[in-house]
Order: structure tokens, then C-alpha cells, then sequence
């Protein structure tokens, strides 16, 4: 049986990790490197890398991160954050990546998403949506959340699927930051609108926030970064939690 | 020993080296006919889609040489759908080794199978100290009915071939690379071959 993914996220900076990170025994803990290594030994599934720099060295930090990143750890990971162009993704994924997430320019340009899944295939092309409601309907946001857009989340997951996506990366801005748990009501409908995996993503509080994903929102993988990052959850108890729950997970 | 991965530009073949790499070998990368027959083991990497995968290969008359390889070889992913007869992926030829078609899941799974999931029915040296049911990394949207060439079975919609071997040649739908230690575990056994 396929299982269900478990994914930390690592906001990067400046090709550095940011975000308190509190993890013991870590002789550098604002290492990326370092602590991918880590997460990729204590049972992640999969790693996302979230660029946030906004520097003119960006470009060329992030493409040795990940290459030092593809040389290090044995698992999957996607690299996310600015990304506009083909040119954007090919340096990328030939530096090691093995999936990009596009979002905002995805929506600027929804043609790029047809354009990465022919040139590079539908499976390393992550589309990630942020989205909230208003006035109670579910609208898609650009810049981190922080600009609302007219477009439906559920359209929007539709057209993206339909453009070539290989997943969704879905975030509600509702419960980011809350620990209340993911959007579920939000995630099971999206998994029963398309057949491509969905990551859930904005919540994590606790371990039954990750089981509720699954077995109520039906995601397929759920991301998070503080309760991973702080030591709230451990990925191996966690694991052992959704096998107790009969959810198929990696161990 | 000398270890050729064959670049006849599909994908992310960078992962691949690496792996050699933490296994402490170094591997090259060519499409260099005279190269790929020279070498001690030969991997055939692939990411991407079969009908445009399968004309790079002929373009670069690479079709004609891995088929004649006598060395082990190690097809990954599309780099193992190739060496079947025929994909559904663009309806393409492929190079025939394995006398096997590849075909598309249904809509009943979501497609493509992205993460990890056991194989097991284990049959060959490729997986030496690999247990039954261990975890690998899939990404795929076609796959190999199961057949007398299957070494692992995976079961995603139906039980399918997740390995295949004929002879020297040998083809594994996951990704060893990102497969975590086993999946090391399983390149080192192919370099031990």
C-alpha cells in the first residue's frame, strides 16, 4: 500500500534555515544541510524547501543549497519560493531538485504550469495554492497569503490539475499558524475534485491534527515546520501514532 | 570500476551520481557509445515522457547499443519502461529487452503514485539483506503488468512488476537513489554484481 507522506518544511533565507529551530544535539541548527540531514534520518518522507530571500544572490545561494542538499540526504525533496520561469526550473531540478512548487507565478500565468509539465513532466511540477475565505468562499491569495485574488479555490485546483500539475501543495491561511489542524473540510473536497496527490499544509498542532488529514481531509501528505522544527512532534512517534490509527505509513 | 550513467538528456540525473557518490564510487556520465560498452556497469536513468525519451535515444543511436550490452545494466523508472517492448506513454516502442508492455493506471488511483510504498516477492541478488516489504520511492504514472520477469512486486491498483531481469539487464520502477539506506543498499548490491 501506498503511504501517506510526512513533510517538514525548511523556510530558507539567505541560503540559511529561519524560524527558530530547537533541535538538540544539532551543532548548527540554522544549517540547512544539516538539518535536512537530520529529518531525513528520523523517517521524513520527503523534504520542502521554501525560499524567502529577496536578495540579488538569491538565485545563486539557493542553487548551491540544493545542490549540497541533493548530495547529502537519500530522499525526495521539492524546492519552492520565486520561482517564474523554465529557466527558474531547470537550473534547479539539474542542481538536484527533484520536484519545484510554483505559486504565485502560477497564477499570474497559469500557461507556465502546461509549460513546465511538458518540458520537465507532470511529476516534479507542485503547484501550491494559499488560500482563505471570504465572506465565506474560498478564494485563492498571492505574496504568502497576503493578497487576495477573485479566483475560487476550487476552480483553481481544478485548472491547475487540468494544466499538468503533479500535485497540489494546498494551504489554508485560516489555520496557518493556529495549531488548531488542517483545513479538512477545505482538503477532502479538493481530493475529491482531482486524482493527483495533495499535500496538506497550515495547522499542525498536534499528532491527531496529522491523523484527521488523512482519514477525514483524505490528504495524501501533510507538511509542517514548527512542531517538526521545535521538537513538538517527533517524526517517529508520530509515525507510530497513525499506525496505532491504521493509517499506512512508512516506518 | 568503471560506472556510466547514460545522459541522453532525460531528468534529474544528478541525484543518481550522487548516490554513487555516498557509496564511494564515482560514476561518469556519457552517451558515448564506445564508453557506455567499456564500462563495468552501466545505469540507464529516466525522467520524463517515454515517446520523447525514446527519440532521444534514437537520435543518438543509443537504441541500437544498450540493447546489445553485455555488462549488468540498471534501468530506473522511465530508464526501465524503455527497455520494455511498447509504452502507452506516447504510444512508443520501446528497446525491447524485456519482451513486456508498460500501461497507465486507471482513474480508480490517483495518478501519478507519488511516495513510498513495500515491495516484495524480493527474487534476486539486486536485493541481497533487502527485506520483504521494505519502503521505496515512486513517482509513476505507467507501469508493468506483473509477469515471469518480475524480481519485486509492488501492488498499487493491481500487484505490478516494480522490478524487472533479464539476463545482464535489469530495471527497477523506484528511484534507489531516493529510497533512503535501502535504496543505497540496493544500488551498492547492482555495483556488486
Amino acid at each position: 500500500m501506498l503511504t501517506k507522506r510526512i513533510i517538514p518544511c525548511l523556510d530558507i533565507k539567505n541560503g540559511r534555515t529561519v524560524k527558530g529551530v530547537n533541535f538538540v544535539n544539532l551543532i548548527d541548527a540554522g544549517n540547512p544541510v544539516e538539518l535536512a540531514k537530520k529529518y531525513s534520518e528520523t523517517g521524513a518522507d520527503e523534504l520542502v524547501f521554501l525560499d524567502i530571500s529577496a536578495t540579488e544572490e538569491r538565485r545563486s545561494t539557493l542553487i548551491n543549497l540544493v545542490r549540497e542538499v541533493a548530495e547529502t540526504i537519500n530522499i525526495p525533496f521539492t524546492v519552492g519560493g520565486g520561482i517564474n520561469s523554465v529557466e527558474d526550473v531547470e537550473i534547479l531540478l539539474k542542481n538536484g531538485a527533484d520536484k519545484v512548487s510554483i505559486n504565485s507565478s502560477a497564477v499570474k500565468n497559469p500557461d507556465l504550469i502546461n509549460k513546465l509539465a511538458q518540458k520537465f513532466g507532470s511529476q516534479c511540477i507542485v503547484v501550491a495554492i494559499d488560500a482563505k475565505r471570504i465572506d465565506g468562499i474560498w478564494k485563492v491569495h498571492l505574496v504568502g497569503g497576503k493578497q487576495a485574488t477573485d479566483i475560487n479555490l476550487f476552480d483553481w485546483v481544478v485548472e491547475v490539475a487540468n494544466r499538468g500539475a503533479g500535485e497540489i501543495l494546498f494551504t489554508s491561511m485560516e489555520n496557518d499558524g493556529t495549531k488548531d489542524g488542517f483545513a479538512n473540510e477545505a482538503l477532502n473536497i479538493i481530493s475529491k475534485l482531482v486524482n493527483i496527490p495533495i499535500i496538506a499544509s497550515g495547522g499542525a498542532g498536534n499528532k491527531q491534527d496529522f491523523a484527521d488529514a488523512f482519514s477525514i481531509g483524505n490528504a495524501d501528505a501533510a507538511l509542517a515546520a514548527s512542531v517538526f522544527h521545535f521538537g513538538e512532534i517527533e517524526i517517529p512517534e508520530l509515525k507510530q501514532f497513525l499506525k496505532k490509527q491504521n493509517i499506512k505509513v512508512r516506518i | 570500476m568503471k560506472i556510466v550513467i547514460i545522459d541522453y538528456g532525460a531528468g534529474n540525473i544528478q541525484s543518481i551520481q550522487f548516490a554513487i557518490k555516498r557509496l564511494g564510487f564515482e560514476a561518469i556520465l556519457s552517451n558515448n557509445p564506445i564508453e557506455i560498452q567499456q564500462a563495468d556497469k552501466v545505469i540507464f536513468p529516466g525522467v520524463g515522457e517515454a515517446s520523447s525519451a525514446m527519440k532521444m535515444l534514437i537520435e543518438s543511436g543509443l537504441d541500437k547499443i544498450i540493447p546489445t550490452l553485455k555488462q549488468p545494466v540498471l534501468g530506473i523508472c522511465l530508464g526501465m519502461q524503455l527497455m520494455c517492448k511498447h509504452s502507452e506513454e506516447g504510444n512508443t516502442n520501446g528497446l525491447g529487452i524485456f519482451d513486456v508492455n508498460v500501461v497507465k493506471f486507471s482513474n480508480a488511483v490517483k495518478v501519478p503514485q507519488m511516495g513510498w510504498n513495500t515491495i516484495f516477492n524480493l527474487k534476486s541478488k539486486l536485493f541481497e539483506n533487502i527485506k520483504e516489504n521494505e519502503f521505496m520511492y515512486l513517482v509513476h504514472s505507467f507501469y508493468v503488468p506483473n509477469t515471469d520477469l518480475a524480481i519485486a512486486n509492488t501492488n498499487y491498483e493491481v500487484e505490478y512488476a516494480s522490478a524487472l531481469q533479464k539476463d545482464n539487464f535489469y530495471g527497477v520502477q523506484f528511484h534507489p537513489e531516493k529510497s533512503g539506506k535501502w535504496g543505497e543498499k540496493i544500488l551498492e548490491n547492482f555495483l556488486n554484481l
